[in-house]
């Protein structure tokens, strides 16, 4: 474990007790994320990226192993906030405008009234909402709600960023920009992300390190380093290097799922 | 104003069904009188005869409606609107009990079912009394509440008040246990990742997911503190309130003060019930839920 490693799991294990029986979530899980990665998670349903992704969080318990984020427990982690979380889900609050569910955190966080103003109005120029400050959710599609959602986890100062398939329900087009977006903010706020993930393009253009896992029980086959570029204009996606990665990890899908994808 | 044909049409249904009633229920006592003097009843006179009894079995609607008008419109016109007489100082007996009795078993139910939602011995221990409070007949221990608190020296609205507030607070507990339990796993979840506290969690996630909950629950609440409030001035022997009006009534015969009584508690308790839903409506759409 280097000196800028932001997460660190040893051997983590989480089984859990079923009425079927114990599912073995994760097993013995090792990883290091260092201080300005962007790490994805690809694999089959079920592989457990959620759960992983839920154990940095402290949102779920280890059975096994340990997993320390910043140098500290997750526990104590969460406890400083350091990080922010997207949920698959936006869960924006139905009664909250989009400025209103924007500034929750930071209420409760306990920014004050001007600095709450200008977080928000920063954040919401970030994710291209800006001027939907004042509608409520349902005024909003599913992929404005789901970009409220990501500017409501970049709204404070948390320098881990914590994403469970963001851009699962968007199409493609959303999606292609968000991705670019995504990437120009990681540059510049030099935020480490976790990022889960179904898709091998966004995956591969999107990270410094991919992180391939496969079920039963949930653990990691492979962890690819991408020699792309820092600065990847959407184009990239269609160079020899992109297409090697992609294949390298479709192998690795492939051969932890023991058949076709 | 789109439904107002349906609605008229009900009201029409329910005055014929009523008419006719009175003259079934009635025409036996008709037949009585007139067999006594010895004369023939052709069937208008019968008819004529069931509507316009002193104490008919079931009154005529225009009977009960006239009785209303003359103890509430009239003797405000004649400047005695708040006389012992009067059905609005009646009403407004009963609706100070309702409101106290409301107002205290809103906050007991509400208290009840935060400690419900937040303490797990609470959890464990408090609802099978809630439920069994309410398998007791009200009218069993109605007196006993009323005789109980008079022994200690407590009378006058507060026992009254007690029992409306037995009665209200049960649809509060159940209504908010829900509510307050009604946000998703993941929005919880969500509060924990921003190491939200448990006060900062109840305040603004638990609380304002319970709001449609909450005032389902009052509107139900507000109903039965109605009755409980009527409930409690049978036993008392109370002199003033409708539940006084009706046992009056029922002691003397006078089925058409039973009526009139009747038929103000159930606007009193409509009128409530719909400012409750005043309220939500405006509570609801400043949240954006409506
Ligand atoms: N709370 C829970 N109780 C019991 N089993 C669970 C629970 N959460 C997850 N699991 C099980 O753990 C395994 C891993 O689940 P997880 O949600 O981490 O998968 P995933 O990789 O995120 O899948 P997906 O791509 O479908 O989101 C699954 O078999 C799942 O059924
Ligand atoms: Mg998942």
């Amino acid at each position: 474990m280097s000196s800028n490693t932001v997460i660190s799991a040893q051997d983590l294990s989480l089984t859990f007790q079923t009425g079927d029986g114990p599912v073995h979530a994760l097993k013995d899980v090792s990883l290091d994320v260092g201080k300005g990665d962007f790490v994805s998670f690809i694999g089959p349903s079920g592989c457990g990226k959620t759960t992983f992704l839920r154990c940095m969080a402290d949102l779920e318990h280890p059975t096994g192993g340990s997993i320390t984020v910043n140098g500290v427990s997750a526990e104590e982690a969460r406890r400083n906030r350091a990080y922010g979380y997207v949920f698959q889900a936006a869960g924006l609050y139905p009664w909250r405008t989009i400025g209103g569910n924007i500034r929750l955190p930071l209420e409760i966080m306990g920014y004050d009234k001007a600095e709450q103003a200008r977080r928000v109005s920063e954040v919401l120029e970030l994710v291209d909402l800006a001027g939907f400050e004042k509608k409520f959710p349902w005024q909003l599609s599913g992929g404005m709600q789901q970009r409220a959602s990501i500017a409501r986890a970049l709204a404070f100062d948390a320098d881990i960023l914590l994403m469970d398939e963001p851009f699962g329900a968007l199409d493609e087009i959303v999606r292609d920009h968000l991705n670019e977006q995504l990437l120009q903010l990681w540059d510049r706020t030099d935020k480490t992300i976790c990022f889960v993930t179904h898709s091998i393009p966004e995956a591969v253009y999107l990270s410094t390190r991919i992180v391939v896992m496969s079920p039963r029980p949930g653990r990691i086959t492979d962890v690819i380093e991408s020699p792309l570029p820092k600065e990847r204009p959407l184009d990239i996606r269609e160079t020899p290097e992109f297409l090697e990665i992609a294949h390298r990890v479709r192998d690795g899908l492939r051969a932890g799922h023991g058949d076709e994808v | 104003m789109r439904n107002l044909l349906p609605v008229l049409t009900i009201v029409t249904a329910i005055l014929v069904i009523w008419y006719a009633a009175a003259v079934a229920l009635n025409a036996q006592w008709v037949r009585d009188q007139a067999t006594r003097a010895g004369h023939e009843l052709s069937l208008p006179a019968l008819v004529e005869a069931t509507w316009s009894q002193d104490k008919p079995k079931l009154p005529a609607p225009h009977q009960v409606a006239v009785e209303i008008w003359q103890t509430t419109g009239a003797m405000v016109l004649a400047g005695r609107g708040f006389s012992k007489r009067s059905l609005f100082y009646h009403s407004w007996i009963t609706f100070s009990s309702t409101a106290l009795g409301f107002l205290l078993g809103t906050a007991l139910g509400v208290a009840l079912a935060i400690g419900i939602v937040y303490n797990r011995t609470m959890d464990m221990s408090v609802m099978p009394w809630v439920i069994a409070s309410q398998t007791i007949p009200i009218l069993a221990i109605a007196p006993m509440i009323i005789v109980v608190l008079n022994a200690v020296g407590i009378s006058g609205l507060l026992p009254k008040a007690m029992i409306s507030m037995y009665l209200s607070f049960f649809p509060v507990v159940v209504g908010m246990v829900k509510g307050l339990r009604s946000p998703a796993t993941m929005q919880l979840d969500q509060m924990r990742t921003w190491n939200a506290s448990p006060a900062q969690t109840f305040w603004k996630l638990r609380l304002p997911s319970s709001m449609p909950y909450l005032f389902t629950s009052l509107k139900i609440g507000m109903a039965a503190s109605v009755v409980g409030a009527i409930v409690g001035e049978l036993p008392t022997g109370a002199v003033a309130g409708l539940g006084a009006r009706l046992l009056a009534g029922s002691y003397y015969g006078q089925t058409i003060q039973i009526w009139s009584a009747l038929i103000m508690a159930a606007t009193l308790a409509a009128v409530l019930v719909g400012l409750i839903g005043l309220v939500q409506r405006m509570t609801l759409r400043r949240m954006g839920m409506a």
